[in-house]
């Protein structure tokens, strides 16, 4: 018996050892990991990424000679599981690189840890400053939310005329409170007035009952109502409870807004409302952009959404740092994305600067007879 | 604070407290003759709701009839949890059924996600719930008469089967002291089952008013109202039905009056509720109702 375990030992030492001589094979897969909410309340944020991830993945099967495996690990829409999921991308699955995830919430602990581990992470739609902030290995395909907050209150000021404004928020979600904060820094600026943010009230994830955070808006009489929600659902549901409610003032979110279900359940209550956003099949702006339409109607039967473009754009954005470099290397990549110039995107031109963020446009949508609507499109100011 | 916008929050108020007393007394029912917890209350929550909007969209049943088809088999739900997660545990330690319950718990969140999806959906209900009704001033939605209306007649079921059936009678002396009703001739297992069927009833009432009220479904909607009903049984007293009602109303009037008179706490109500339950926990332990 004795005999057997020692034999066993030598073996599984002698395999180790084989497989770690054999590391760096001609042919060996080249692990991109991804991490995305595909349950809980973001599970339409995950999943509508993940068409875009795919069809990306289906078109860059190799690189460099070697296959891609794209691996997958749900997130759960949760902290401590985004945090879980990078770190079996890296540990486990040996990772080079990461793509990922929906949500700021999700993304800042999968960023601390990637960062930490010296693994490249591209975020495909995590807007808040907090993702990329003093972390050198984490860069996004998207714009972030001082821009965002100022494009809304921009809209609300100019083009609605809005002098007041009340702002409803999700206080457990940094994304959330990220986009409120700059939202009321750039009405107040806008209006000159400081008062002009006439009530500002909290609810946390989970919560389904908003209506007292609803009655308080529609006693506050404002012009607009902004809700910066940290899902969609959330979303859907604040602004049903808060027509019911009596407020009549126009809605106003971000970009976690768009999801089919934010229509669904919201029905009639979110018809006129306007949400800022990355991306819209009628306005393009890019050749990459003109075919990934195409190639995603092909696929799925329907226009892409801002997310699908996003997802699409993140999984790109590392294939091209792979090939420009030569090299599978997380080091090697990581340098090579940080030198990432006007890359043609499917969301515009991709330039990332010394945080890793990229500047582009928003774009501003509103729901019309139960379908998103393109109105505007906003320049970086 | 304008009295309109009082009343208007008294009646939301009202309307929250009463699915937290439905949801509550499924709590206390079940450790009133079990002793046990059972965590997996807010999932069988969750899957009355689904069963509702999968009997109407798979066999086109009118709402109404999907409803009573719903409560049906959520009540064998709770039945056949019973059967297979407690009862071969009856005589093992009590941290035994706590586990499992925990089990069953994540069982049902993760078939939910598995089998329905993990994306919401949209739940059906009829138009005069979400109709408004303006009355001084206040907004009064369909809902807010449908709820307590059908939560009283259910309630006032209940009591009547606690206290004026054989049944009822079996279940209270199950919870004075189980091994002696055992020796007087009661049927535990029988009255076990017919407890979890009542108790998972009433939890389906509660999920369809609950998904009427805010009509969106998803695999996790039983987790926070679950742990709000739970935590309102524990200020009213577990095991006592009384108690899982005005525990419910308390924590439906804390979650509602604290965002209202406080909005710059709103974001955490929650703490509140929980400091609620501490202190009721510290000065009487058994919960306003509950026996010594």
């Amino acid at each position: 018996m004795k005999k057997l375990e020692w034999g066993l030992v030598i073996f599984l030492t002698g395999l180790l050892m084989f497989s770690l001589v054999g590391g760096a094979n001609e042919t060996e897969e080249i692990v991109i990991g991804v991490f995305e909410p595909m349950t809980g309340p973001y599970a339409a944020g995950g999943q509508m990424t993940m068409e875009g991830i795919n069809l990306a993945y289906e078109q860059n099967p190799t690189v460099l000679g070697r296959p891609i495996k794209m691996v997958l690990v749900d997130n759960k829409s949760e902290k401590v599981e985004a945090a879980n999921a990078v770190a079996r991308l890296i540990e486990y699955e040996k990772a080079v690189a990461i793509v990922g995830s929906y949500g700021s919430a999700c993304a800042i602990p999968g960023s601390e840890v990637a960062n930490e581990a010296g693994i490249p992470m591209v975020g495909c739609s995590p807007t808040n400053p907090l993702v990329t902030l003093g972390k050198p290995y984490v860069f996004r395909a998207c714009f972030i939310d001082p821009f965002q907050g100022a494009v809304m209150a921009n809209f609300a000021v100019n083009n609605l005329g809005a002098k007041t404004a009340v702002v409803i928020q999700d206080i457990a979600s940094d994304y959330a409170v990220g986009l409120s904060n700059y939202f009321r820094e750039s009405f107040i600026k806008l209006t000159g007035d400081p008062k002009s943010i006439v009530g500002l009230i909290s609810y946390q994830t989970g919560d389904q009952d908003f209506t007292a955070q609803v009655t308080y808006a529609a006693g506050k009489n404002p012009d607009v109502v902004f809700v910066p929600a940290g899902s969609y659902g959330d979303a859907a549901l604040i602004l049903k409870q808060g027509r019911e409610m009596g407020i009549t003032a126009t809605f106003l979110g971000g970009d976690t807004w768009e999801a089919p279900e934010f229509i669904e359940v919201g029905g009639e209550a979110v018809e006129g409302s306007y949400f800022s956003t990355h991306f819209d099949a009628t306005a393009v702006t890019t050749k990459a952009a003109e075919k990934f339409c195409k190639d995603f109607e092909a696929k799925y039967q329907r226009a892409p959404s801002a997310f699908a473009a996003l997802g699409f754009d993140a999984f790109n954005l590392v294939i091209d740092a792979i090939k420009r470099v030569g090299s599978a290397e997380p080091q090697a990549i990581r340098d090579a994305l940080a030198e990432t110039k006007d890359y043609e995107g499917v969301t515009g031109m991709i330039t990332l600067d010394y945080n890793g963020d990229a500047t582009k446009d928003a774009i501003i949508k509103t729901v019309e007879n139960g379908q998103f609507k393109y109105v505007a499109t906003v320049r970086p100011f | 604070m304008s009295l309109s916008i009082f009343f208007q929050n008294l009646i939301n108020a009202i309307s929250l407290g009463f699915l937290f007393a439905l949801i509550a007394i499924g709590y206390t029912m079940v450790y009133g003759v079990l002793r046990l917890i059972n965590f997996a209350h807010g999932d069988i929550f969750m899957m009355a709701a689904f069963f509702v909007f999968y009997t109407m969209t798979i066999f086109s049943l009118p709402w109404g009839i999907a409803c009573l088809v719903a409560i049906v088999l959520t009540m064998l739900l709770g039945l056949s949890v019973e059967r297979v997660a407690y009862r071969p545990l009856r005589n093992a330690p009590r941290i035994s059924s706590l586990c499992s319950a925990i089990g069953v718990s994540f069982l049902l969140e993760n078939f939910a996600v598995v089998v329905f999806g993990g994306r919401p959906k949209s739940f059906y209900c009829p138009e005069f719930f979400t109709k408004t009704f303006i009355l001084g001033g206040v907004r009064v939605l369909g809902i807010n008469f449908v709820t307590p209306l059908v939560s009283i007649v259910f309630l006032s079921l209940l009591s009547y089967l606690v206290y004026r059936t054989k049944n009822g009678l079996a279940m209270r002396a199950i919870s004075k002291d189980f091994d002696t009703a055992r020796l007087m001739g009661i049927n535990i297992d029988r009255t076990i089952s017919f407890t979890f069927m009542i108790g998972s009833g009433l939890a389906a009432v509660g999920a369809i008013l609950w998904a009427s009220r805010y009509p969106q479904i998803w695999p996790f909607m039983g987790v926070f109202p679950g742990w709000r009903a739970f935590t309102a049984a524990i200020i009213g007293g577990i095991g006592s039905i009384r108690g899982a009602m005005v525990g419910g109303f308390l924590v439906g009037f804390i979650s509602i009056m604290l965002v209202a008179f406080l909005p710059e706490l709103a974001g955490y109500k929650d703490a509140f509720i929980f400091i609620a339950l501490i202190l009721v926990l510290l000065f009487k332990p058994e919960g306003l109702f509950g026996e010594e």
